[in-house]
């Protein structure tokens, strides 16, 4: 029986000829990537052991990317903690280089590999082929002090793309409906598996936006076929070897396959406070104003994106009284965006730029909300309460739509301004 | 002129506005919820001590450092009498006396009285502590004007007719 | 009898001839500024007063800076009353993220030489880089004043700083002030105006000049005025010389004190822990080996062009000291802009700093960096009182941008390269 892109690299990191979705099996991590949102506590639970000790510290990644800069006394505390056991067991650190899965992207993550990351986020990965899949302290102290853990094989879910998406229409767009179509929880301990012609006319930067959101979707991982673009990329970023480029068998077994057609997606809000509240901007049913905007985050804060973003507002100015927060996904992203002008671009029109982080789209540090008020976003989930007070209300959208949307003080598309 | 009888808190010299109720606090909607932090970072349970009624001796340029008038009121919030320093930062002068927060100068009375002392004080006249006399003087007359008026924006009231 | 620099601004503003130190006088506000963490006080206040208007709404500025950006729930609380404000009694002057209130009063142009500002900070007076009168002041006076357009003030006594020569290299503005706050104390101005006088100075930058202006609050100063000359009458955008030579302090003027300054004697130095008059040469604290775990270069007192300038010159092609964070935080908008366009703040980028966007910062403590228990900073901003920055045990070392930029390399308090 043939395998899916997820069932080939769970055998290759296990060792053994084949897997198979309901196996389980121990396998060979490749890296373990830890936030600041819970690294502190990892820590504390490592220091409880008998024998504590670290199966391979080139494997760690541990990146301070959720309160850069810190912004209180308990954050302080426990980035301290970190720092000082990073420092003092040589693992690879990094604070205010951008966002985890956008520096793992940038200088880790290779087509093959078995990642596991201590953020939900992880799934991010997938778009360059390889398995991320997020995991709480408990799996990432065993993985850290063994270099192993043992996995359950996921079903697949098949996604078969086709076409091309509309000008003004993004793959976060296609994302959102996508789990708008099979809910938040449709995919629940599966793999999502993208592939087909229209996987081709995606940019990287679409694919990461895609294989990010699969975890609102419930997945456990998400998974794309390389190709020419992906090794570009690895080529541009240090030029990092894959493991393994695996395109899924012809006979491979999927739990259900969905053909989409990339030019019949429009732009979408998932309205609050569902990731899969999803409908049309045209089918809102109200004008809804807005107090905040947000570009930024793993999902839409690297370059294609700000560009967008700065294409639209250009000559234009943020609508008195909002505030429109962008944030480049990380220090490569922002320098590059620097020299573009793009930066200057959001500046001129009066936007705040803040330094890559996680920001806006974790709810503290930065641009927070109060009472009341709403936010449009490109960040990962629109949650009751997750940028700020309880009764506030989060919608998300694509970069066009969220910077259109903050030029006109309501939520809007491009098309409409 | 008024004489009152307090139990003495006895601060250092260059007490400063962030001591007096540090920033992360001041977004806080109103100054009775800011209260329990006053001088958290210096003596964190000192505002869960002090009893209205209270007196704060301290040294020289109490107050200094920002504009919050949050200071002031947060020390009148905990029911402190008066404040009496070697000197005080300007600012916070004017803060007290335009929230009616009656402070007094004496460079002395410092060095010569422990925490937990009693101490009377006859105001515009003299401090008695310890059976010793420390002579104040009074405040000038326009600053006396808006004490008098309850502070300033009862004298703002009055200007507008609606007192 | 001759009149000092601030007599002569109070006695323009007043109509007062004769005016003079000690006096209690009326003035009339050119301009306020007030920023976000005060303004629903002032709101308040100014209702309760039971004033239906502003007396002049286009001498009004309102700042959002601390609060930028919100890191609280109830942050923008402050936003929407300030906006609620605005719209109730404006047109007035908003921006609401366009940097830090004090660096905009005089970039802007809202404060001219000659004027008299009041402010609801206390740093407020900044301003006497352009010779204004410029003083911090609460929120319930700021509210009086909204509606009167007038305030009470004692005119206050001048300390006279001389400074003659030329400071050597690696030696700025912020040397200069923390070592005269030093010399003078904590309180060693309290009520009183510094005037600051002499060829130092007037080669010295109105940026620089801000620098020290801006940090005379610290030695418990009402205000701190430079005589404003013609790099003050470019920078203010000023037509005619009238305002220049009516702000001259009188050969014959009285002084309650003055202290005198030889420019080749300053040295680089830092305020230690944890009062701004604790003043000691960095050469002496770098023979002690103090690790550094965070520097801060920004603030109303250090984050303008040349401070990121002379940062950047200094960190130009090397990185920050492992674990340690450099954190810049440009102090307006337009200051951000010109540090993008002259590539500073690419090279700032590539040294590792987390460059973030133009506000009050990690200066008044709410966000921007807070450390904890333990930790070091080095901070170009004008405080470093118990607790400013995070925990009450947390050092703070206030000193140049040059000299935090080189802690941060070495990632221990260093003396800057290229200083005797």
């Amino acid at each position: 029986m043939g395998m899916t892109i997820a069932e080939k690299i769970i055998a290759l990191a296990a060792g053994v000829p084949a897997a198979k979705a309901g196996e389980i099996h121990t396998v060979e991590l490749d890296y373990l990537m830890s936030n600041d949102g819970t690294t502190h506590l990892t820590v504390g639970m490592y220091n409880e052991l008998k024998h504590p000790r670290i199966a391979d510290k080139k494997k760690l990644v541990w990146i301070v990317d959720h309160n850069v800069p810190c912004d209180s006394v308990k954050t302080a505390a426990s980035q301290k903690k970190m720092r000082d056991f990073a420092r003092a067991n040589g693992i690879t650190f990094y604070e205010g280089e951008g966002v985890c899965h956008q520096v793992m992207a940038e200088k880790y993550v290779a087509p093959g590999q078995l990642i596991f990351g201590a953020d939900s986020h992880t799934c991010s990965y997938g778009a360059l082929g390889a398995f991320g899949t997020g995991v709480g302290c408990t799996d990432y102290l065993y993985g850290m002090v063994t270099g192993t853990s043992w996995v359950l094989v996921p079903e697949t879910l098949r996604f078969n793309l086709h076409g091309k998406l509309r000008d003004g229409v993004t793959a976060r767009d296609l994302m959102l409906t996508i789990i708008g179509r099979i809910s938040a929880n449709g995919a629940n301990y599966m793999a999502m598996e993208f592939g087909g012609a229209g996987l081709h006319s995606l940019t990287m930067s679409d694919r990461f936006s895609i294989c990010n959101l699969a975890v609102e979707a419930g997945a456990k991982t998400a998974l794309m076929e390389v190709d020419d673009a992906t090794m570009a990329f690895l080529e541009e970023h240090g030029g990092r070897a894959p493991k393994a480029c695996f395109a899924p068998d012809e006979d491979a077994e999927y739990a259900k396959v969905y053909d989409i057609d990339l030019g019949e997606i429009v732009p979408v809000v998932a309205k609050p406070h569902f990731v899969d509240n999803v409908c049309p901007v045209s089918e809102l049913e109200e004008e809804v104003k807005i107090n905040e905007a947000f570009l930024g985050s793993c999902n839409n804060g690297r370059l294609q994106e700000l560009r967008l973003g700065a294409e639209i507002i250009k000559g234009k100015k943020v609508a008195p009284g909002v505030r429109f927060l962008v944030v480049p996904a990380s220090r490569d992203v922002y320098r590059d965006a620097l020299e573009e002008g793009i930066l200057d671009t959001f500046m001129e029109a009066g936007a705040i730029v803040m330094n890559p982080n996680c920001s806006v789209c974790w709810g503290s540090c930065q641009g927070v909300i109060g009472e009341g008020e709403v936010l449009v976003s490109t960040g990962t989930r629109n949650f009751k309460g997750r940028a700020g007070h309880k009764d506030s209300f989060v919608y998300l959208a694509s970069a066009a739509t969220v910077t259109a949307s903050a030029i006109a003080g309501k939520i809007v598309t491009a098309d409409e301004l | 002129m008024e004489t009152f009888e307090g139990k003495v808190w006895l601060l250092g010299d260059d007490i400063d506005t962030d001591i007096i109720i540090p920033t992360e606090y001041l977004a806080l909607k109103t100054v009775q919820d800011m209260a329990p932090y006053a001088f958290s970072p210096l003596r964190p349970e000192l505002a869960g001590q002090i009893t209205p009624g209270d007196i704060i001796v301290a040294g020289k340029n109490f107050g200094c450092g920002s504009s919050r008038e949050q200071a002031p009121e947060v020390i009148k919030a905990l029911g402190i009498r008066c404040v009496i320093a070697g000197s005080f930062a300007r600012i916070f002068f004017r803060n007290a006396i335009n929230n009616g927060l009656l402070l007094i100068e004496n460079a002395d009375l410092h060095d010569a009285v422990a925490e937990g002392d009693r101490i009377e004080v006859r105001v515009g006249s003299e401090i008695l502590a310890g059976g010793r006399s420390f002579p104040i003087s009074s405040l000038p007359q326009n600053l006396l004007d808006i004490l008098e008026a309850g502070g300033l924006v009862k004298a703002m009231q009055k200007l507008n007719g609606i007192r | 009898m001759g009149a000092t620099l601030i007599e002569k601004i109070i006695r323009r503003n007043t109509g007062i001839g004769t005016a003079k130190a000690g006096d209690i006088v009326t003035v009339n506000a050119s301009r306020v500024m007030i920023h976000d963490i005060f303004i629903p006080f002032v709101a308040d206040k100014f209702e309760e007063m039971g004033f239906k208007k502003i007396w002049d709404p286009d001498k009004v500025v309102l700042i959002y800076d601390h609060l930028v950006p919100a890191s609280q729930i109830d942050d923008t609380r402050h936003f929407k009353v300030g906006d609620a404000f605005a719209e109730k009694y404006g047109p007035i002057h908003v921006h609401r993220s366009d940097g830090i209130c004090h660096q905009l009063m005089p970039e802007l142009g809202y404060v001219k030489p000659g004027d008299v500002v009041f402010g609801t900070d206390s740093h407020t007076v900044t301003y006497g880089c352009v010779g204004a009168f410029s003083t911090g002041i609460g929120y319930t006076e700021m509210a009086s004043i909204l509606g009167t357009g007038k305030l009470w003030i004692r005119v206050p006594e001048t300390i006279r700083v001389n400074v003659n020569g030329q400071l050597p290299d690696g030696v700025t503005a912020k040397d200069v002030i923390l070592t005269i706050i030093g010399d003078l104390r904590a309180d060693g101005a309290t009520y009183q105006s510094l005037e600051f006088i002499g060829d130092t100075f007037d080669h010295m930058s109105v940026d620089s000049r801000m620098t020290i202006s801006n940090m005379t609050v610290e030695a418990g100063a009402k205000c701190g005025l430079f005589k404003p000359d013609l790099r003050t009458a470019l920078y203010s955008g000023l037509e005619d010389d009238e305002v220049l030579e009516a702000l001259i302090p009188d050969d014959d003027a009285v002084y309650a004190r003055v202290l005198n300054y030889r420019a080749e004697d300053f040295e680089p130095v830092m305020a230690c822990p944890s009062q701004v008059d604790n003043i000691h040469p960095v050469r002496e604290l770098a023979e002690k080996d103090i690790a550094v775990d965070q520097v801060f270069i920004g603030s109303c007192t250090n984050g303008r062009l040349e401070d990121l300038e002379a940062a950047a010159a200094v960190l130009y092609g090397q990185h920050v000291a492992p674990f340690v964070k450099l954190i810049v935080t440009p102090a307006s908008r337009s200051i951000y802009r010109r540090a993008a366009d002259a590539g500073i703040l690419d090279v700032l980028m590539e040294a590792g700093a987390i460059v973030t966007h133009p506000s009050c910062g990690l200066c008044c403590g709410r966000t921007g960096g807070i450390l904890t228990d333990g930790e070091v900073v080095v901070a170009t901003n004008n405080r470093n009182f118990l607790g400013r920055m995070g925990t009450s045990k947390v050092q703070i070392y206030l000193s140049s941008p040059i000299t935090a930029a080189t802690c941060a390399l070495t990632g221990k308090i260093t003396v800057p390269e290229g200083v005797d």
